[in-house]
């Protein structure tokens, strides 16, 4: 048997979706021209589904710290840190992070992937319990199976379901975790996180938070979910990504723990790969002070969020999320309607992420929108009337699918 | 009051109708996710209908090695046994 015949069926459904228009899962971007713009197809075209929240990728004082790290440290760092070297850069990232995040310790990884392999086979091991939501991101759940430890699912932002469900664990022996995402990157909600915290009064575990997409954005300071709701105490772990916000690559683990560093030593994700490159560790470090210095760019994320939201409300879509938030997610009515409506809104000029099954919670297929401090008014409006156009006068159809 | 095998069986395959979208015909070597042809996550939701029917958690790693009813019955069997 050949062994990558299991994977017909993938080949199948991207066949389909080729005959359907283009590379829904693969778009090509000849030239990237700005954080909101790019030409795709030989035509200038609205980034809305890139996650750059901040608009950072084009930053000129990143984007000169990069260039000076490649002057004075060279291309790549060549190995681990543990085996080749660390940078001075890397300890001084970590030590502005720890400032930023107001954590006595902070380990970066290579990317925001890893950080969550890291610190969760880092944090857990085969004795240990880890309670995750069940709409985690992948690298949740994969940090979660590298840990060993026994895994226990329970409902989407359900509290009480948490609870029922640590209740009928409560003789296993070992630790436990509870892992929660502050917004969830499919539907753009956010953990209840009060209610999660209350359930440390009642049950022993520690709680780690994955503030990927809320960094930057949620909060006075853009601490996360955590700071937004006054509850950062309560936090025990905090991971993050620098490719979203921070307009960079890699991640990050936090905390207060006296064994915190430890983890160096026992998370496979940090001894056995490369760490980040010079450029990427400087763009990184100057993001967090742009992100410290400038308030302004909350306020314009928040604006631009809730431009978006309430214009896709007006239009009478279906959002999978009932607050205003940077991840705006229309719900259609099956996968080759949305790849038919992914199609017709690039070819009217705004890229957004096309989310299908397994990748989205619930079976649903989803236009996903992300939003960017560096969009304009003109931008974001632009983006309502090409989806008033292409998916508005759809409705009926979710409405008749259910 | 102890549920027997079969009883867990019939139980899991009215628990599955939802996700039986091409209504396979159900029987106890019919392996979840490849003859039903149901994604991962989907495989997950169920899952969580039958602990919330039973009461009882059934942590993800015992999946990787349950394919067919026939062994998520008998992984319920022992959950619900507390062994």
């Amino acid at each position: 048997m050949d062994l990558l015949d299991k994977h017909e069926h993938l080949a199948e459904r991207h066949k389909l979706m080729l005959s359907l228009g283009g590379n829904a899962v693969g778009l090509r971007m000849e030239k990237i021209l700005s954080p909101t713009r790019a030409i795709i197809g030989g035509r200038e075209t609205i980034l809305a589904g890139t996650n750059n929240y901040m608009g950072m990728t084009f930053d000129p004082a990143c984007i000169e710290a990069g260039k000076r790290a490649l002057d004075e440290a060279g291309t790549g760092t060549t190995g681990a840190r543990i085996a080749n070297g660390t940078y001075a850069m890397h300890q001084d990232l970590e030590k502005v992070l720890s400032g930023y995040l107001k954590r006595e310790h902070v380990i970066v990884f290579s990317t925001g992937y890893q950080a969550n392999l890291g610190m969760l086979s880092g944090l857990a091991g085969p004795n240990d319990t880890i309670f995750l939501d069940a709409d985690s991101h992948s690298s949740i759940y994969d940090g979660c199976r590298m840990s060993g430890a026994k895994l226990v699912r329970f409902r989407h932002n359900d509290a009480a379901d948490l609870d029922k469900r640590m209740m009928r664990m409560a003789d296993e022996p070992g630790g436990r975790l509870v892992v929660l995402e502050g917004i969830y990157s499919m539907f753009g909600d956010r953990a209840p996180l009060a209610d999660f915290v209350a359930l440390k009064r009642k049950h022993d575990f520690a709680l780690m938070v994955d503030e990927a997409h809320s960094l930057g954005i949620l909060g006075d300071n853009g601490r996360g979910l955590a700071e937004e709701a006054g509850l950062e105490d309560e936090v025990d772990f905090v991971v993050g990504t620098f490719s979203k916000s921070l307009g960079a690559i890699g991640g990050f683990g936090a905390g207060n723990h006296r064994l915190f560093e430890m983890i160096r030593f026992a998370s496979r994700p940090y001894m056995f790969t490369a760490s980040p490159s010079p450029a990427s560790i400087a763009t990184v470090t100057e993001a967090v002070h742009q992100l410290m210095a400038r308030p302004e760019l909350r306020d314009a994320i928040r604006r631009n969020s809730e431009q978006l939201y309430r214009g896709f409300k007006g239009l009478g879509l279906e959002l999978c999320c009932d607050t205003v938030s940077p991840v705006v997610a229309v719900r259609v009515a099956d996968e080759p309607t949305a790849i038919r409506m992914w199609n017709a809104l690039v070819n009217g000029g705004v890229y957004v992420n096309i989310a299908l099954p397994p990748g989205t919670p619930n079976g649903t297929c989803l236009l996903r929108c992300s939003v960017s401090a560096a969009h304009t008014p003109e931008e974001i409006s632009r983006v309502i009337d090409i989806f008033a156009d292409v998916v508005a006068p759809d409705r009926g159809a979710l409405a008749a699918a259910g | 009051m102890t549920t027997s095998n079969d009883e867990i069986f019939e139980a899991l395959c009215g628990l599955l109708e939802p996700f039986n979208t091409q209504k396979v015909d159900l029987k106890p070597t019919t392996d979840i996710s490849a003859d039903l042809n149901i994604d991962s996550v989907s495989v997950m939701d169920f899952v969580m209908e039958v602990e919330d029917k039973y009461d009882i958690d059934i942590p993800l790693n015992l999946l990787s090695e349950t394919r067919t009813l026939q062994d998520l019955a008998v992984v319920v069997e022992q959950r619900i046994s507390g062994s």
